[in-house]
């Protein structure tokens, strides 16, 4: 018997998550085998090549915004969780500190360093290698290489400047260097890292400008930084992103007529865009039932685009509306929004948390082999 | 089943741990291993995952509910201080637990390829005509 296949009413119907004054409706995903009887919803690559699409929104180097179609929750939701937990990242990660006679505490300013987002030749810090680091005080000792430490020092000093006006009151001109910022630290390439971190691709902070520390003269920071690459699972330093979030696509549906002051009133509940007004047709008008009739001419609610709803259900606070509209989301489309650190450009960071999952699944796969033995 | 390989001693597990790191700096990643959880049959399987989470554990889950030879799949993470992450598969007689799961990897993969490949092409496609657009 071949499968039925439901019409594509009844498709559209399963793709909306209902969304009322207070509660939602028809959450969880359906499309599983055995769940609609007589239908078949086996994993078809095939149907799922078809199916599944993206849209590009937006592409800044740090930023970008695409709708990826098609796909599941579960899905969609670990590629976020990868993004944000599981790529690989160079950091500031262990700080020998010399000497430190500033106001900031040795290990709170160990902990600002480390925040610092880092930059330089993606080529080299896709070569540096990355190994899982092992928690406890009996961990092995890794040993330092240029393949997985970068080298860096932040050595400053607050001096008087006796050249600055009698009445000056401003530290930073009265004194050198009262601000220690980002772009003091200095990273210097050693062994292999020289083919990669020299120029343009020198490891530097992504913001010379992120203030570290406050100074008066005589006193003194000397340090010696070592970067390593890690995940954000392990420490947010390491997260790639600074926010990875997706959203479902919104769906207004008018089910029945908007006209006149209350369409005014209705495009007003939404985002400025979302709801236009346009004229009724004498089309329109002429047709019996439509709750058009004899208002040919006046202004009604349509939508133009439910992309930039944020789905606040202020129109379904308002009586006139009741049972006139019907809010939801697309439960397949996922608005992406990825906004890099600076490290690694978003479009790449997407196709990285792809290629993680990947090999977390070839990786799981192969460990299988021993339980078939 | 084949039954589980790993003994669930803890002692035991050091023991195997001090070998393979001492034999090769490589297997640091691959020190994580599947158990299977005592009470196990050839259709019914309990998998523990260690260093696990929602992240594959989610996305493992839809991938085995996909086939229609498995009758239930669930995960679980029982304890959230505990790395790890339990997957129940119980399938129809045709077909057994271990192979759903191993075909749940491979759908996932292949899956992955997909998505790679059509969010390469739309991207590819928008930078071009952005730039269409800027010299025009």
């Amino acid at each position: 018997m071949a499968p039925l296949v439901p019409s594509q009413e009844e498709l559209q119907r399963r793709r909306i998550i209902g969304i009322n004054a207070e509660t939602v409706t028809n959450i969880p995903s359906t499309d599983f085998p055995g769940h609609w009887p007589g239908e078949s919803h086996g994993w078809a690559l095939d149907q799922f090549k078809q199916n599944f699409n993206v849209e590009y929104h937006r592409n800044d180097r740090y930023e970008a915004s695409f709708s990826l179609i098609g796909l599941d929750a579960a899905v969609a939701n670990a590629f976020r969780r990868i993004l944000m937990n599981e790529i690989p990242t160079l950091a500031i990660e262990t700080v020998y500190v010399h000497d430190n006679t500033s106001v900031i505490q040795d290990e709170v300013l160990a902990q600002r360093l480390g925040l610092i987002p880092l930059t330089g030749s993606v080529e080299g810090i896709n070569w540096m290698r990355w190994e899982q680091k092992i928690p406890g005080d009996d961990a092995p000792e890794v040993e330092l290489t240029d393949f997985n430490t970068v080298v860096g020092q932040l050595s400053i000093e607050c001096t008087q400047n006796f050249d600055a006006a009698k009445d000056e009151t401003d530290a930073r001109k009265l004194y050198h260097n009262a601000h220690v910022y980002a772009k003091h630290l200095s990273f210097g390439p050693v062994g292999r890292q020289s083919e990669f971190f020299v120029d343009d691709g020198a490891i530097r902070p992504v913001h010379p400008d992120i203030l570290i520390a406050k100074l008066r003269p005589g006193q003194r920071i000397e340090m010696e930084l070592h970067c390593v690459k890690g995940i954000g699972a392990d420490h947010a330093k390491f997260s790639p992103v600074a926010t990875a979030s997706y959203r479902l696509l919104p769906d207004i549906n008018i089910l029945s007529p908007i006209i006149g002051e209350d369409a005014k009133k209705f495009a007003k509940c939404f985002p400025k865009g979302v709801i236009g007004l346009e004229p009724v047709t004498s089309q329109e008008a002429a047709k019996a039932g439509s709750g058009y009739q004899g208002h040919a001419g006046e202004l009604k609610a349509v939508v133009k685009d439910a992309f930039n709803d944020t789905v606040s259900r202020e129109c379904l606070r308002h009586e006139e509306f009741n049972g006139k509209v019907k809010l939801g989301r697309v439960r397949d489309h996922f608005i992406f929004n990825v906004e890099s650190t600076g490290q690694f450009e978003s479009d790449t960071l997407f196709l990285e948390s792809v290629k993680v999952l990947k090999l977390k699944c070839a990786r799981w796969k192969r460990g299988l082999s021993d339980l078939m033995a | 089943m084949p039954g589980s390989v790993h003994s669930q001693d803890p002692q035991d597990q050091s023991m195997v741990d001090a070998v393979d790191q001492s034999q090769e700096e490589e297997l640091v990643l691959d020190e994580r291993r599947i158990l299977v959880l005592p009470g196990s049959s050839e259709t019914a399987a309990s998998f523990q995952f260690e260093g696990e989470g929602h992240t594959m554990g989610n996305a493992l889950r839809y991938a085995i509910m996909k086939n229609p030879a498995v009758e239930f799949c669930g995960y679980t993470i029982p304890h959230p201080s505990d790395a790890k992450m339990h997957l129940r598969i119980q399938t129809i007689e045709t077909t057994t637990a271990l192979e759903a799961l191993e075909k749940g990897f491979s759908d996932l993969m292949d899956l992955c390829d997909v998505v790679t490949e059509k969010f390469t092409a739309s991207r590819d496609q928008f930078n071009e005509e952005n730039n269409n657009k800027m010299q025009s």
